[in-house]
Protein backbone atom coordinates (compact mmCIF):
# COMPACT_ATOMS: atom_id res chain seq x y z
CA UNK A 1 0.00 0.00 0.00
CA UNK A 2 2.50 2.76 1.15
CA UNK A 3 5.05 1.13 -1.66
CA UNK A 4 2.96 1.74 -4.23
CA UNK A 5 1.91 5.15 -3.26
CA UNK A 6 5.40 6.23 -2.89
CA UNK A 7 5.98 4.51 -6.40
CA UNK A 8 3.31 6.32 -8.14
CA UNK A 9 4.40 9.39 -6.42
CA UNK A 10 7.69 8.92 -7.99
CA UNK A 11 6.54 8.82 -11.37
CA UNK A 12 4.16 11.32 -11.06
CA UNK A 13 6.56 13.71 -9.88
CA UNK A 14 9.43 13.06 -12.19
CA UNK A 15 6.37 12.96 -15.13
CA UNK A 16 6.84 16.35 -16.32
CA UNK A 17 11.00 15.95 -16.23
CA UNK A 18 10.44 12.62 -18.62
CA UNK A 19 8.14 14.48 -21.14
CA UNK A 20 9.98 17.66 -21.78
CA UNK A 21 13.28 16.09 -21.84
CA UNK A 22 12.32 13.23 -23.84
CA UNK A 23 10.37 15.26 -26.44
CA UNK A 24 12.92 18.64 -26.02
CA UNK A 25 16.19 17.15 -25.55
CA UNK A 26 16.47 13.03 -26.15
CA UNK A 27 14.86 12.57 -29.07
CA UNK A 28 16.35 15.77 -31.08
CA UNK A 29 19.61 14.51 -29.95
CA UNK A 30 18.81 10.66 -31.04
CA UNK A 31 16.72 11.79 -34.47
CA UNK A 32 19.75 13.93 -35.64
CA UNK A 33 21.34 10.90 -36.68
CA UNK A 34 18.28 9.94 -38.55
CA UNK A 35 18.52 13.47 -40.39
CA UNK A 36 22.23 12.86 -40.99
CA UNK A 37 21.67 10.00 -42.99
CA UNK A 38 19.34 11.51 -45.63
CA UNK A 39 18.94 14.31 -47.82
CA UNK A 40 17.11 16.43 -46.06
CA UNK A 41 15.86 19.84 -46.87
CA UNK A 42 14.89 21.79 -43.75
CA UNK A 43 11.97 23.09 -45.20
CA UNK A 44 10.92 20.99 -47.51
CA UNK A 45 11.34 17.76 -45.24
CA UNK A 46 13.34 14.38 -46.57
CA UNK A 47 14.36 14.48 -49.95
CA UNK A 48 15.85 10.47 -50.22
CA UNK A 49 17.83 8.31 -48.16
CA UNK A 50 21.33 9.15 -48.27
CA UNK A 51 22.95 6.53 -46.12
CA UNK A 52 26.40 8.10 -45.50
CA UNK A 53 26.39 10.32 -48.51
CA UNK A 54 26.50 13.20 -46.04
CA UNK A 55 29.33 11.82 -43.95
CA UNK A 56 31.27 10.88 -47.35
CA UNK A 57 31.29 14.61 -48.56
CA UNK A 58 31.67 16.18 -45.50
CA UNK A 59 35.05 14.42 -45.26
CA UNK A 60 36.26 16.15 -48.05
CA UNK A 61 34.66 19.80 -47.46
CA UNK A 62 37.67 21.97 -47.51
CA UNK A 63 35.07 24.44 -45.61
CA UNK A 64 34.65 21.73 -42.79
CA UNK A 65 38.68 20.90 -42.10
CA UNK A 66 38.84 25.45 -42.04
CA UNK A 67 36.13 25.25 -39.40
CA UNK A 68 37.66 22.37 -37.72
CA UNK A 69 41.31 23.82 -37.85
CA UNK A 70 39.87 27.02 -36.51
CA UNK A 71 37.39 25.90 -33.63
CA UNK A 72 41.13 23.68 -32.62
CA UNK A 73 43.08 26.84 -32.74
CA UNK A 74 40.82 28.98 -31.26
CA UNK A 75 40.10 26.79 -28.35
CA UNK A 76 43.99 26.11 -27.74
CA UNK A 77 44.47 29.43 -27.56
CA UNK A 78 41.88 30.52 -25.12
CA UNK A 79 41.62 27.64 -22.74
CA UNK A 80 45.55 26.87 -21.76
CA UNK A 81 46.03 30.66 -20.88
CA UNK A 82 42.83 31.06 -19.15
CA UNK A 83 43.24 27.65 -16.89
CA UNK A 84 46.51 28.90 -16.13
CA UNK A 85 45.35 32.67 -15.28
CA UNK A 86 42.21 30.67 -13.11
CA UNK A 87 44.85 28.69 -11.60
CA UNK A 88 47.46 31.78 -10.13
CA UNK A 89 43.61 33.97 -9.68
CA UNK A 90 42.44 31.12 -7.51
CA UNK A 91 45.70 31.05 -5.59
CA UNK A 92 45.63 34.78 -4.67
CA UNK A 93 42.30 34.17 -3.73
CA UNK A 94 43.03 31.24 -1.15
CA UNK A 95 44.84 33.96 0.36
CA UNK A 96 43.38 35.47 3.57
CA UNK A 97 41.57 38.79 2.25
CA UNK A 98 39.58 41.81 3.32
CA UNK A 99 36.58 42.17 1.43
CA UNK A 100 36.39 38.44 0.08
CA UNK A 101 33.06 38.56 -1.17
CA UNK A 102 34.06 41.94 -3.23
CA UNK A 103 36.87 39.98 -4.57
CA UNK A 104 35.47 37.10 -5.34
CA UNK A 105 32.19 38.86 -7.21
CA UNK A 106 34.27 41.19 -9.24
CA UNK A 107 36.39 38.08 -11.00
CA UNK A 108 32.64 36.23 -11.50
CA UNK A 109 30.98 39.83 -13.13
CA UNK A 110 32.27 39.25 -16.66
CA UNK A 111 30.45 35.76 -16.47
CA UNK A 112 27.24 36.99 -16.06
CA UNK A 113 27.03 39.16 -19.30
CA UNK A 114 25.70 37.94 -22.16
CA UNK A 115 28.20 36.49 -24.85
CA UNK A 116 25.87 38.79 -27.04
CA UNK A 117 26.99 42.29 -25.09
CA UNK A 118 30.93 40.81 -24.21
CA UNK A 119 31.11 40.28 -28.23
CA UNK A 120 29.91 43.58 -29.32
CA UNK A 121 32.08 45.43 -26.87
CA UNK A 122 35.14 43.87 -27.62
CA UNK A 123 34.25 43.96 -31.06
CA UNK A 124 35.03 47.70 -30.95
CA UNK A 125 38.14 46.99 -28.45
CA UNK A 126 38.90 45.74 -31.56
CA UNK A 127 38.29 47.99 -34.25
CA UNK A 128 40.93 48.21 -36.95
CA UNK A 129 41.05 52.12 -36.99
CA UNK A 130 39.77 53.48 -33.94
CA UNK A 131 40.04 50.81 -31.76
CA UNK A 132 41.24 51.08 -28.27
CA UNK A 133 43.21 47.77 -28.55
CA UNK A 134 45.25 49.32 -31.36
CA UNK A 135 45.75 52.80 -29.97
CA UNK A 136 47.40 50.68 -26.40
CA UNK A 137 49.62 48.98 -29.54
CA UNK A 138 50.24 52.81 -30.59
CA UNK A 139 51.17 53.96 -27.24
CA UNK A 140 53.81 51.08 -26.72
CA UNK A 141 55.05 51.45 -30.62
CA UNK A 142 53.56 48.60 -32.27
CA UNK A 143 51.93 48.82 -35.32
CA UNK A 144 48.15 48.31 -35.41
CA UNK A 145 46.57 44.98 -35.89
CA UNK A 146 44.11 43.99 -38.50
CA UNK A 147 41.93 41.92 -35.97
CA UNK A 148 39.23 40.66 -39.04
CA UNK A 149 40.82 39.94 -41.57
CA UNK A 150 43.99 37.86 -40.34
CA UNK A 151 43.17 34.53 -39.42
CA UNK A 152 45.52 34.68 -36.23
CA UNK A 153 44.75 37.72 -34.95
CA UNK A 154 41.11 37.10 -35.23
CA UNK A 155 41.69 33.89 -33.38
CA UNK A 156 43.45 36.21 -30.39
CA UNK A 157 40.37 38.41 -30.68
CA UNK A 158 38.22 35.56 -29.98
CA UNK A 159 40.36 34.06 -27.55
CA UNK A 160 40.30 36.86 -25.35
CA UNK A 161 36.40 37.45 -25.38
CA UNK A 162 36.77 34.09 -24.08
CA UNK A 163 38.84 34.52 -21.43
CA UNK A 164 37.29 37.33 -20.00
CA UNK A 165 34.25 35.72 -19.78
CA UNK A 166 35.64 32.42 -18.22
CA UNK A 167 38.81 32.79 -16.25
CA UNK A 168 37.18 34.45 -12.78
CA UNK A 169 34.52 31.39 -13.18
CA UNK A 170 36.98 28.67 -13.34
CA UNK A 171 39.15 30.46 -10.83
CA UNK A 172 35.90 30.34 -8.31
CA UNK A 173 36.00 26.66 -9.01
CA UNK A 174 39.66 25.91 -8.16
CA UNK A 175 39.17 28.23 -5.77
CA UNK A 176 36.46 25.77 -3.84
CA UNK A 177 38.15 22.78 -4.34
CA UNK A 178 41.69 24.39 -2.98
CA UNK A 179 39.76 25.25 0.25
CA UNK A 180 39.01 21.50 0.78
CA UNK A 181 42.44 20.73 1.02
CA UNK A 182 43.54 19.77 4.48
CA UNK A 183 45.85 22.26 6.07
CA UNK A 184 48.10 19.53 7.56
CA UNK A 185 49.65 19.26 4.02
CA UNK A 186 50.48 22.81 3.66
CA UNK A 187 51.90 22.72 7.84
CA UNK A 188 54.02 19.69 6.67
CA UNK A 189 55.54 21.28 3.63
CA UNK A 190 56.47 24.57 5.60
CA UNK A 191 57.62 22.51 8.27
CA UNK A 192 60.26 20.75 5.57
CA UNK A 193 61.04 24.81 4.14
CA UNK A 194 59.62 24.45 1.08
CA UNK A 195 58.70 27.36 -0.70
CA UNK A 196 55.16 28.84 -1.52
CA UNK A 197 55.96 27.96 -5.30
CA UNK A 198 56.95 24.50 -4.49
CA UNK A 199 54.02 24.21 -2.45
CA UNK A 200 51.66 25.36 -4.87
CA UNK A 201 52.81 22.84 -7.46
CA UNK A 202 53.26 19.69 -5.24
CA UNK A 203 50.32 20.36 -3.07
CA UNK A 204 47.84 22.47 -4.20
CA UNK A 205 47.62 21.51 -8.09
CA UNK A 206 47.50 17.67 -7.53
CA UNK A 207 45.21 17.90 -4.84
CA UNK A 208 42.68 19.77 -7.35
CA UNK A 209 43.46 17.70 -9.87
CA UNK A 210 39.72 16.17 -10.46
CA UNK A 211 38.40 19.72 -10.73
CA UNK A 212 41.08 20.85 -13.23
CA UNK A 213 39.58 17.40 -15.38
CA UNK A 214 35.83 18.79 -14.69
CA UNK A 215 36.76 22.13 -16.12
CA UNK A 216 39.06 20.93 -19.21
CA UNK A 217 36.71 18.87 -20.32
CA UNK A 218 33.63 21.63 -19.65
CA UNK A 219 35.88 24.13 -21.44
CA UNK A 220 36.72 21.49 -24.49
CA UNK A 221 33.01 21.05 -24.56
CA UNK A 222 32.25 24.48 -24.37
CA UNK A 223 35.09 25.79 -26.93
CA UNK A 224 34.16 23.39 -29.93
CA UNK A 225 30.59 24.89 -29.56
CA UNK A 226 31.70 28.30 -30.05
CA UNK A 227 29.79 30.07 -31.85
CA UNK A 228 28.65 34.03 -30.60
CA UNK A 229 31.96 35.28 -30.71
CA UNK A 230 33.12 34.57 -34.01
CA UNK A 231 29.72 35.38 -35.56
CA UNK A 232 29.52 38.80 -34.13
CA UNK A 233 33.27 39.84 -34.76
CA UNK A 234 32.35 39.47 -38.55
CA UNK A 235 31.63 43.09 -39.58
CA UNK A 236 30.50 41.50 -43.13
CA UNK A 237 27.28 39.94 -41.64
CA UNK A 238 25.82 37.27 -39.98
CA UNK A 239 25.24 34.91 -42.29
CA UNK A 240 27.79 32.74 -40.23
CA UNK A 241 30.71 32.39 -42.80
CA UNK A 242 32.84 34.08 -40.24
CA UNK A 243 35.08 36.48 -42.59
CA UNK A 244 35.58 36.94 -46.45
CA UNK A 245 37.64 34.14 -46.29
CA UNK A 246 36.09 31.91 -43.37
CA UNK A 247 39.20 32.80 -41.70
CA UNK A 248 37.36 32.56 -37.88
CA UNK A 249 34.40 30.42 -38.67
CA UNK A 250 33.94 27.81 -36.43
CA UNK A 251 32.18 24.29 -36.55
CA UNK A 252 29.11 26.03 -34.95
CA UNK A 253 29.11 28.54 -37.67
CA UNK A 254 29.25 26.08 -40.13
CA UNK A 255 26.60 24.15 -38.97
CA UNK A 256 24.68 27.37 -38.54
CA UNK A 257 25.14 28.22 -42.22
CA UNK A 258 24.56 24.75 -43.46
CA UNK A 259 21.55 24.17 -41.83
CA UNK A 260 19.51 27.57 -41.06
CA UNK A 261 21.56 29.53 -44.15
CA UNK A 262 21.24 26.79 -47.13
CA UNK A 263 18.78 24.68 -45.72
CA UNK A 264 20.67 21.83 -45.94
CA UNK A 265 19.54 20.02 -42.75
CA UNK A 266 21.33 16.47 -43.78
CA UNK A 267 24.49 17.68 -43.91
CA UNK A 268 24.58 20.01 -41.06
CA UNK A 269 23.35 17.09 -38.97
CA UNK A 270 26.24 15.70 -40.51
CA UNK A 271 28.57 18.35 -39.01
CA UNK A 272 26.77 18.14 -35.91
CA UNK A 273 27.63 14.48 -35.25
CA UNK A 274 31.31 15.15 -36.62
CA UNK A 275 31.45 17.72 -33.87
CA UNK A 276 29.83 15.43 -31.21
CA UNK A 277 32.61 13.12 -32.10
CA UNK A 278 35.55 15.48 -31.98
CA UNK A 279 33.91 17.07 -28.50
CA UNK A 280 33.96 13.46 -27.51
CA UNK A 281 37.32 12.84 -28.30
CA UNK A 282 39.07 15.58 -27.30
CA UNK A 283 37.09 15.63 -24.25
CA UNK A 284 38.95 11.76 -23.20
CA UNK A 285 41.94 12.72 -24.47
CA UNK A 286 42.37 16.07 -22.32
CA UNK A 287 40.76 14.27 -19.30
CA UNK A 288 43.50 11.40 -19.65
CA UNK A 289 46.45 13.93 -19.76
CA UNK A 290 44.89 15.55 -17.09
CA UNK A 291 45.01 12.51 -15.05
CA UNK A 292 48.72 11.70 -16.05
CA UNK A 293 49.87 15.65 -15.16
CA UNK A 294 51.78 13.90 -12.40
CA UNK A 295 52.51 10.55 -12.88
CA UNK A 296 53.80 10.17 -9.66
CA UNK A 297 50.27 9.14 -7.62
CA UNK B 1 46.61 29.97 8.49
CA UNK B 2 48.27 32.27 10.98
CA UNK B 3 51.82 31.73 10.44
CA UNK B 4 52.27 32.25 7.04
CA UNK B 5 52.65 36.20 6.55
CA UNK B 6 50.04 38.73 6.02
CA UNK B 7 48.38 39.15 2.25
CA UNK B 8 50.82 41.80 0.96
CA UNK B 9 50.33 44.77 -1.35
CA UNK B 10 51.53 42.62 -4.53
CA UNK B 11 48.31 40.18 -4.10
CA UNK B 12 46.06 43.13 -3.63
CA UNK B 13 47.51 44.98 -6.46
CA UNK B 14 47.25 42.03 -9.04
CA UNK B 15 43.42 41.43 -7.46
CA UNK B 16 42.67 45.10 -8.48
CA UNK B 17 44.58 44.94 -12.11
CA UNK B 18 42.05 41.63 -12.58
CA UNK B 19 38.95 43.82 -11.25
CA UNK B 20 39.39 46.45 -13.43
CA UNK B 21 40.24 44.10 -16.37
CA UNK B 22 36.76 42.64 -15.33
CA UNK B 23 34.87 45.54 -15.47
CA UNK B 24 36.88 47.79 -18.14
CA UNK B 25 34.97 46.11 -20.75
CA UNK B 26 31.55 46.88 -19.45
CA UNK B 27 32.60 50.81 -18.26
CA UNK B 28 33.85 51.20 -22.19
CA UNK B 29 30.46 49.94 -23.15
CA UNK B 30 28.93 52.62 -20.66
CA UNK B 31 31.14 55.15 -22.05
CA UNK B 32 30.48 54.13 -25.89
CA UNK B 33 27.24 54.49 -25.16
CA UNK B 34 27.11 58.17 -23.57
CA UNK B 35 29.53 59.65 -26.80
CA UNK B 36 28.49 60.86 -30.01
CA UNK B 37 30.05 58.35 -32.93
CA UNK B 38 32.40 61.29 -33.92
CA UNK B 39 34.05 60.92 -30.93
CA UNK B 40 35.28 57.46 -31.50
CA UNK B 41 37.12 58.43 -34.37
CA UNK B 42 39.47 60.74 -32.16
CA UNK B 43 43.14 59.91 -32.11
CA UNK B 44 42.86 59.06 -28.31
CA UNK B 45 39.69 57.20 -27.54
CA UNK B 46 37.53 58.20 -25.07
CA UNK B 47 38.14 57.65 -21.18
CA UNK B 48 35.11 59.65 -19.36
CA UNK B 49 31.64 59.52 -20.11
CA UNK B 50 30.12 62.25 -22.43
CA UNK B 51 26.56 63.88 -22.95
CA UNK B 52 25.05 61.72 -25.34
CA UNK B 53 23.39 58.83 -23.70
CA UNK B 54 19.57 59.71 -23.60
CA UNK B 55 19.94 60.60 -27.39
CA UNK B 56 20.98 57.20 -27.58
CA UNK B 57 19.31 55.55 -26.34
CA UNK B 58 16.15 57.08 -27.74
CA UNK B 59 18.18 56.23 -30.98
CA UNK B 60 18.08 52.41 -29.38
CA UNK B 61 14.44 52.12 -29.13
CA UNK B 62 13.84 54.42 -32.59
CA UNK B 63 16.03 51.71 -34.63
CA UNK B 64 14.35 48.22 -33.00
CA UNK B 65 11.78 47.71 -30.74
CA UNK B 66 13.65 47.35 -28.04
CA UNK B 67 10.74 47.16 -25.53
CA UNK B 68 9.36 44.73 -27.08
CA UNK B 69 12.39 43.04 -26.75
CA UNK B 70 13.16 43.42 -23.08
CA UNK B 71 9.37 42.38 -22.27
CA UNK B 72 9.95 38.93 -24.56
CA UNK B 73 13.14 38.50 -22.63
CA UNK B 74 11.53 38.69 -19.40
CA UNK B 75 8.52 36.22 -19.96
CA UNK B 76 10.84 34.07 -21.50
CA UNK B 77 13.48 34.09 -18.66
CA UNK B 78 10.60 34.72 -15.76
CA UNK B 79 7.94 31.57 -16.88
CA UNK B 80 11.94 29.07 -17.64
CA UNK B 81 13.25 30.32 -14.16
CA UNK B 82 9.55 29.45 -12.45
CA UNK B 83 9.36 26.13 -14.04
CA UNK B 84 12.67 25.09 -13.68
CA UNK B 85 12.82 25.83 -10.07
CA UNK B 86 9.29 23.71 -9.71
CA UNK B 87 9.57 20.95 -11.82
CA UNK B 88 13.17 20.12 -10.84
CA UNK B 89 12.75 20.34 -7.29
CA UNK B 90 9.44 17.62 -7.64
CA UNK B 91 11.74 15.57 -9.96
CA UNK B 92 14.86 15.68 -7.79
CA UNK B 93 13.00 15.47 -4.36
CA UNK B 94 11.87 12.04 -6.45
CA UNK B 95 15.31 10.99 -7.48
CA UNK B 96 16.78 12.08 -4.01
CA UNK B 97 14.09 10.56 -1.81
CA UNK B 98 11.56 8.27 -3.35
CA UNK B 99 12.23 4.74 -4.42
CA UNK B 100 11.20 3.71 -8.07
CA UNK B 101 11.94 1.20 -10.73
CA UNK B 102 14.20 2.87 -13.19
CA UNK B 103 15.25 5.56 -11.17
CA UNK B 104 19.01 5.07 -11.60
CA UNK B 105 19.16 4.66 -14.49
CA UNK B 106 17.01 7.31 -16.24
CA UNK B 107 19.14 9.89 -13.56
CA UNK B 108 22.13 8.20 -15.96
CA UNK B 109 20.63 9.24 -18.81
CA UNK B 110 20.50 12.59 -17.46
CA UNK B 111 23.87 12.98 -16.55
CA UNK B 112 24.92 11.83 -20.14
CA UNK B 113 22.95 13.94 -22.51
CA UNK B 114 24.09 17.29 -20.38
CA UNK B 115 27.56 16.06 -21.30
CA UNK B 116 26.67 16.54 -25.29
CA UNK B 117 26.76 19.86 -27.06
CA UNK B 118 23.10 21.49 -27.46
CA UNK B 119 24.24 21.70 -30.50
CA UNK B 120 23.91 18.20 -31.97
CA UNK B 121 19.73 18.21 -31.91
CA UNK B 122 19.85 21.40 -32.75
CA UNK B 123 18.26 20.60 -36.21
CA UNK B 124 15.77 18.21 -35.31
CA UNK B 125 14.65 20.02 -32.39
CA UNK B 126 13.66 23.27 -34.73
CA UNK B 127 11.81 20.22 -36.73
CA UNK B 128 10.13 19.09 -33.49
CA UNK B 129 9.03 23.25 -33.06
CA UNK B 130 7.94 23.10 -36.56
CA UNK B 131 5.67 20.50 -36.39
CA UNK B 132 4.19 22.09 -33.20
CA UNK B 133 3.67 25.20 -35.36
CA UNK B 134 5.92 27.50 -32.60
CA UNK B 135 8.42 28.87 -35.33
CA UNK B 136 8.81 32.56 -34.36
CA UNK B 137 6.83 32.69 -31.32
CA UNK B 138 8.17 32.53 -27.57
CA UNK B 139 6.90 29.02 -27.03
CA UNK B 140 9.83 28.01 -29.29
CA UNK B 141 12.05 29.25 -26.69
CA UNK B 142 10.27 28.61 -23.56
CA UNK B 143 8.63 25.34 -23.59
CA UNK B 144 12.46 23.78 -24.28
CA UNK B 145 13.96 25.62 -21.99
CA UNK B 146 11.37 25.10 -18.92
CA UNK B 147 13.14 21.91 -17.55
CA UNK B 148 16.94 21.05 -17.59
CA UNK B 149 19.56 18.12 -16.90
CA UNK B 150 21.55 20.92 -14.88
CA UNK B 151 18.47 22.00 -12.84
CA UNK B 152 17.74 18.56 -11.69
CA UNK B 153 20.94 17.46 -10.86
CA UNK B 154 21.10 20.68 -9.06
CA UNK B 155 17.69 19.92 -6.93
CA UNK B 156 18.49 16.54 -6.55
CA UNK B 157 22.06 17.35 -4.62
CA UNK B 158 19.89 19.77 -2.73
CA UNK B 159 17.65 16.94 -1.85
CA UNK B 160 20.11 15.04 -0.52
CA UNK B 161 22.14 17.49 1.31
CA UNK B 162 19.80 19.33 3.20
CA UNK B 163 16.47 17.54 4.03
CA UNK B 164 16.68 15.80 7.12
CA UNK B 165 16.12 12.27 6.69
CA UNK B 166 14.43 11.64 10.21
CA UNK B 167 11.77 14.26 9.41
CA UNK B 168 10.72 12.25 6.04
CA UNK B 169 10.54 9.14 8.11
CA UNK B 170 8.49 10.89 10.56
CA UNK B 171 6.22 12.10 8.68
CA UNK B 172 5.65 9.13 6.79
CA UNK B 173 4.69 7.44 10.16
CA UNK B 174 2.15 9.81 10.76
CA UNK B 175 0.77 9.42 7.72
CA UNK B 176 1.64 12.32 5.54
CA UNK B 177 1.40 11.82 1.72
CA UNK B 178 4.06 11.78 -1.01
CA UNK B 179 3.14 15.21 -1.53
CA UNK B 180 2.49 16.90 1.70
CA UNK B 181 6.04 15.57 2.63
CA UNK B 182 7.53 17.29 -0.32
CA UNK B 183 5.49 20.42 -0.02
CA UNK B 184 5.72 21.14 3.92
CA UNK B 185 8.99 19.17 4.43
CA UNK B 186 11.29 19.25 1.38
CA UNK B 187 10.47 22.46 0.07
CA UNK B 188 11.11 24.58 2.91
CA UNK B 189 14.34 22.89 3.61
CA UNK B 190 15.53 23.32 0.25
CA UNK B 191 14.42 26.85 -0.34
CA UNK B 192 18.64 28.54 -0.22
CA UNK B 193 19.47 25.91 -3.08
CA UNK B 194 16.17 26.80 -5.05
CA UNK B 195 17.06 30.71 -4.63
CA UNK B 196 20.17 30.10 -6.32
CA UNK B 197 18.95 27.60 -8.99
CA UNK B 198 16.51 30.67 -9.97
CA UNK B 199 19.29 33.30 -10.10
CA UNK B 200 21.31 31.32 -12.46
CA UNK B 201 18.56 29.99 -14.52
CA UNK B 202 17.20 33.64 -15.16
CA UNK B 203 21.13 34.78 -15.73
CA UNK B 204 21.08 32.20 -18.45
CA UNK B 205 17.80 32.29 -19.89
CA UNK B 206 18.35 36.17 -20.39
CA UNK B 207 22.12 35.86 -22.17
CA UNK B 208 20.51 32.77 -24.17
CA UNK B 209 21.68 33.11 -28.10
CA UNK B 210 22.17 30.17 -30.51
CA UNK B 211 18.78 28.87 -30.22
CA UNK B 212 16.38 31.62 -30.26
CA UNK B 213 18.75 33.47 -33.61
CA UNK B 214 17.40 30.50 -34.92
CA UNK B 215 14.24 30.05 -34.16
CA UNK B 216 12.89 33.62 -33.45
CA UNK B 217 12.22 35.93 -36.26
CA UNK B 218 14.41 39.27 -35.48
CA UNK B 219 11.90 41.39 -36.72
CA UNK B 220 8.74 40.24 -35.38
CA UNK B 221 9.26 39.14 -31.95
CA UNK B 222 12.93 39.14 -30.74
CA UNK B 223 14.34 38.61 -27.45
CA UNK B 224 17.48 40.73 -25.97
CA UNK B 225 20.12 39.14 -27.70
CA UNK B 226 18.60 38.30 -30.99
CA UNK B 227 17.90 42.75 -31.10
CA UNK B 228 21.13 43.21 -30.21
CA UNK B 229 22.44 40.69 -33.46
CA UNK B 230 20.21 42.79 -35.60
CA UNK B 231 21.38 46.09 -34.60
CA UNK B 232 24.97 44.28 -35.35
CA UNK B 233 24.63 43.40 -38.88
CA UNK B 234 23.89 46.68 -40.23
CA UNK B 235 25.48 48.19 -43.37
CA UNK B 236 27.36 50.30 -41.30
CA UNK B 237 28.98 49.58 -37.52
CA UNK B 238 27.08 52.36 -35.80
CA UNK B 239 28.75 51.62 -32.14
CA UNK B 240 27.52 53.89 -29.78
CA UNK B 241 24.05 52.57 -31.15
CA UNK B 242 25.23 48.91 -30.41
CA UNK B 243 26.80 49.27 -27.14
CA UNK B 244 23.80 51.68 -26.05
CA UNK B 245 21.96 48.67 -26.19
CA UNK B 246 24.13 46.24 -24.84
CA UNK B 247 24.28 48.28 -21.75
CA UNK B 248 20.52 48.06 -21.58
CA UNK B 249 20.39 45.07 -22.04
CA UNK B 250 22.96 43.98 -19.54
CA UNK B 251 21.28 45.81 -17.24
CA UNK B 252 19.00 43.37 -15.42
CA UNK B 253 21.07 40.96 -15.38
CA UNK B 254 23.75 43.35 -13.46
CA UNK B 255 21.50 44.52 -11.50
CA UNK B 256 20.07 41.13 -10.48
CA UNK B 257 24.14 40.16 -9.83
CA UNK B 258 25.03 43.19 -7.65
CA UNK B 259 22.36 42.61 -5.55
CA UNK B 260 22.99 38.98 -5.32
CA UNK B 261 26.22 38.55 -5.50
CA UNK B 262 27.36 36.67 -2.73
CA UNK B 263 24.60 33.87 -3.23
CA UNK B 264 25.73 33.51 -6.79
CA UNK B 265 29.35 33.56 -5.92
CA UNK B 266 28.95 30.67 -3.45
CA UNK B 267 26.48 28.97 -5.88
CA UNK B 268 28.91 28.62 -8.78
CA UNK B 269 31.63 27.67 -5.73
CA UNK B 270 29.14 25.28 -4.93
CA UNK B 271 28.64 23.77 -8.08
CA UNK B 272 32.56 22.57 -8.06
CA UNK B 273 33.44 18.88 -8.12
CA UNK B 274 34.98 18.65 -4.65
CA UNK B 275 38.56 17.12 -4.62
Amino acid sequence: MKRTGERLAGYLMTAPFYVLFGVFGLFPLLYTAWVALHHWHLVNGDTGFAGLGNFAVLLQDPYFYNALFNTVSIFVLSTVPQLLAALGLAALLDRPLRARTLWRASVLLPNVVSVVAVALVFSQLFAEDYGVVNWALGLVGLDPVDWRSDRFASHVAVSTMVMWRWTGYNALLYLAAMQSVPQERYDAAMLDGASRWRTFWSITVPAIRPTIAFTVVVSTIGGLQLFAEPQLLDDTGVNGTGGADRQFQTLAMYLYEKGFGEFDAGYAAAIAWLLFLCSAVFALVNFSLVRRMRGGE
Amino acid sequence: MAARERTGFVVYGLLLAVAVASIFPLYWSFVVSSKDNSALGETSPPLLPGGNLIENVGRVFGTVDFWLAMQNSLIVAGTVTVSNVLLSSMAGFAFARLRFPGRDSLFLVVIGTAMVPAQLGVIPLYLVVGELGWYGRLEAVIVPGLIGAFSVFWMRQACEEAIPGELLDTGRVDGCSTARLFWHVAMPAIRPQAAVLAMLTFMTAWNDFFWPLIVLDPNAHPTVQVALSRLASGYFTDYSLMLTAATIGVLPVIVLFILLARKVVDGVMRGAPRA
